[in-house]
């Protein structure tokens, strides 16, 4: 309860322009898990995403991080409605979409679009470029007054690829290229959001830049809002101006983008950011934070904070108490942390010495300021 | 002259172990449907004992199947390999298989991206690397999977005793990938070839995995070839540095030379094109134009010539009628008709200001 509060509390003041366009709160979707013989029954749930709350504003981009198997993109999915939440709402301009019907979803479907991740296996192997990208049109039945051809033609220009491909197959591109026609039919109906799952990572290092440097034209000509999944923290940070790093189902950090790449408040995005590799032999910002071991299984998450099982900093009330996702003091507005021993925000600081100063000072900051903002959150 | 040369690689004994393996000449051609595939072109390079070689590149730069060669992977039905490959002074081009077989997974060994598709669903990953094991050193079961928990012990998975007999799909691909790394150093090899082996995992995984394979390294002094695309990894590991383009190498030098004062138009278009975590975000990113190319049937002259902005700076038509060739430059050796001047002029004024802004 108290993470969709502060969350609604914080959509009141948006950080950027425009008002919300998409409000989640309390997204939860379970896989069931069927076993059993002879009849088959659940006998367990996959957690993929659990009690997720953020906000989207209209031209805005929200980047979603974190490690595979942590529920970004089956979050990207329930927002795009390719799978029905198990709880919680999702307002698409004021409209709850949770469980719309396939009706009513219609026509907020050409106005929330999706780039998938492998620019290989999205396009249909026996249709023509032309067909890929009319395909939207004429599914939504939109006739644009020049014809579905031209704009066909106009998408194929604005994503960089010659308009006389227009006959062609996706086995005669190269994989940025692909990437830029699944660009091209998220455009076709002129959304209004666009769900991003890993839009480059499949893609060759040189390729990468070009493919972001489109997104990000098209975000801001066409005033699209994002949804940005990804892994690579830096490209994140490149293309989205608030963050949300997930963990195991949950968000554990939401913050603009300086806020949360210079003062991280939380030991996973610490431990993130600190092993990002950075080509520059020179910049020595820190020790790596070695976590140990692997994301525990989302079939039986562990007690209290998900993270404490890698957490260097766990304690017995991490156990048995789950941290709600509030703005703790010294940060700054709207940057929401779910820890109950947060760190100090200061990258250098904290990364040479995360066991020995953090585990003193923050503690007791800690012990004063969480329950004074669960009182007033509740 | 070998009275000469004789007490000269006696008397340095550092310099016997430069050339632990050296490749030279190396060309690698492919027969397929479409024509014939120059994959790999006049490729050098040396590597010493007990240190790490990078190679980056992008996808279809040869960087994997100049290895694949020094391993003796490829089918020899449609693959001509051409040139010299010396491990430890033993060349390796035209060796009969068996006699390959004695080397693979005792001397050299190979770790590969894709860990699910490396290990064999079927058997226990206590049994796979068991394997190479007993086949080498004609140890019994027993022994083999002894030494199985003490590898898996050693790479760092818990309750080593009892995963012994896990299968692959029992792990994750961290623990995957250190199954892999484990069963590539059970004979102690002394090459050890990692064909990209953290671009599949997370961030935090990858980092745990490239500390782990300096770990392994510092131990048994184990040479690394670490191929991978991502520039961030090759500063956490590599001693040295090769850049491939459509089957050449364009540059070498040491990682600190390609990092911070790359010669080449490709090093520079890969150093500006990649977003630092600390950099400005309003600048937008400056991509390679273009993308690279088939090798089929490569541009005439330096491959990089469709895709490079410093064209015009070479007098005459060169860039498209001569293959540069691999020369010094500014401290080490890059591929470019570029002249040195011309080089450090515009790292100087056009690369640096726009890595450090």
């Amino acid at each position: 309860m108290s993470a969709e509060q502060t969350v609604s509390g914080a959509a009141a003041k948006p950080v950027a322009t425009g008002t919300p366009l998409l409000e989640v709160s309390g997204l939860t979707k379970h896989f069931p898990v069927m076993g059993g013989f002879p009849f088959k029954r659940q006998v367990g749930a996959v957690q993929a995403v659990d009690d997720v709350s953020f906000t989207v504003n209209a031209g805005e981009s929200l980047g979603l991080v974190g490690e595979s198997g942590c529920g970004k993109s089956t979050t990207g999915r329930l927002v795009t409605r390719l799978y029905e939440p198990t709880a919680g709402s999702i307002k698409y301009m004021g409209q709850d979409i949770a469980h719309a019907s396939r009706k009513e979803l219609a026509p907020i479907r050409s106005e929330i679009q999706m780039i998938f991740q492998d620019p290989y296996s999205s396009l249909n192997p026996r249709h023509t470029v032309g067909t890929i990208i009319s395909g939207p049109m004429e599914i939504n039945g939109i006739n644009p007054p020049q014809g579905r051809e031209a704009r066909v033609k106009e998408l194929l220009e604005i994503v960089g690829l010659n308009p006389e491909h227009y006959n062609r197959f996706p086995h005669e591109f190269s994989g940025g290229q692909r990437q830029r026609i699944g660009v091209a039919r998220a455009l076709a109906l002129n959304p209004k959001l666009i769900v991003a799952d890993e839009p480059v990572s499949a893609l060759d290092v040189s390729i990468q830049a070009q493919v972001v440097n489109l997104l990000q034209e098209l975000q801001k000509e066409l005033g699209i809002a994002f949804v940005f999944i990804a892994h690579d923290l830096s490209i994140v940070r490149h293309f989205s101006q608030r963050v949300a790093v997930m963990y195991l189902g949950k968000v554990v950090e939401i913050a603009d983008r300086d806020s949360l790449y210079e003062a991280p408040r939380h030991p996973y995005t610490h431990a993130l950011l600190s092993a990002a590799p950075d080509a520059d032999p020179d910049n020595l910002a820190g020790e790596r934070i070695r976590l140990t071991g692997d994301v525990p299984s989302p079939l039986n998450p562990p007690s209290g904070c998900r993270f404490r099982t890698r957490c260097w900093k766990a304690q017995e009330k991490c156990a048995t108490e789950e941290p709600p996702l509030v703005q703790l003091s010294g940060s700054a507005d709207g940057h929401l942390t779910a820890c109950h021993f947060p760190e100090f925000g200061d990258v250098q600081g904290n990364a040479k010495a995360p066991a020995t100063e953090a585990a003193t000072a923050p503690e007791s900051e800690a012990k004063a300021s969480v329950p004074e903002q669960r009182e007033s959150a509740e | 002259m070998s009275t000469l040369t004789k007490p000269e690689a006696a008397g340095t004994p550092a310099g016997a172990g430069d050339a632990f393996l050296s490749v030279r000449d190396l060309r690698v051609r492919f027969r397929t449907e479409d024509g014939i595939v120059k994959a790999v072109n006049e490729l050098n390079f040396d590597l010493e004992a007990g240190k790490t070689l990078g190679i980056v590149g992008e996808s279809g730069s040869g960087k994997s199947v100049s290895n694949l060669a020094v391993m003796g992977l490829h089918n020899p039905r449609n693959t001509t390999i051409e040139g010299s490959i010396k491990l430890e002074g033993q060349e390796l081009i035209g060796l009969p298989q068996r006699d390959l077989e004695k080397l693979r997974g005792n001397k050299m060994a190979m770790i590969f991206q894709d860990s699910l598709a490396a290990l064999s669903p079927y058997y226990t990953i206590g049994r796979q690397i068991a394997e190479p094991f007993m086949k080498h050193t004609g140890a019994n079961k027993k022994e083999g999977r002894e030494r199985a928990i003490e590898m898996l012990a050693k790479v760092g998975i818990p309750q080593p005793d009892k995963r012994v007999d896990s299968y692959p799909h029992e792990f994750s691909g961290g623990m995957r990938q250190r199954a892999m790394i484990a069963m590539s150093l059970v004979c102690n090899p002394k090459l050890l070839i990692a064909d990209e082996p953290t671009t599949a995992l997370d961030v935090t995984v990858q980092a745990q995995i490239v500390d782990l394979l300096k770990d392994l390294q510092q131990e048994f002094g184990t040479s690394i070839i670490f191929i991978t695309h991502d520039l961030g990894v090759i500063r956490e590991i590599a001693d040295d540095v090769l850049v491939m383009y459509a089957g050449r190498a364009v540059e070498r030098g040491t990682m600190r030379e390609i990092l911070k004062t790359p010669q080449h138009p490709y090093g520079w278009g890969l150093l500006s094109s990649i977003p630092r975590i600390n950099a400005s975000v309003d600048i937008p990113l400056r991509p390679i134009p273009g993308s690279p190319p088939s090798l089929l049937n490569p541009p005439s002259g330096c491959a990089f010539n469709p895709r490079c902005e410093f064209r015009e700076q070479v007098t005459g038509d060169k860039c498209r009628t001569e293959r540069p060739a691999l020369e010094e430059a500014n401290g080490h050796l890059s591929a470019c008709h570029l002249t040195p001047a011309q080089k450090q002029s515009i790292l100087t004024e056009q690369i640096l200001p726009r890595l450090s802004s």
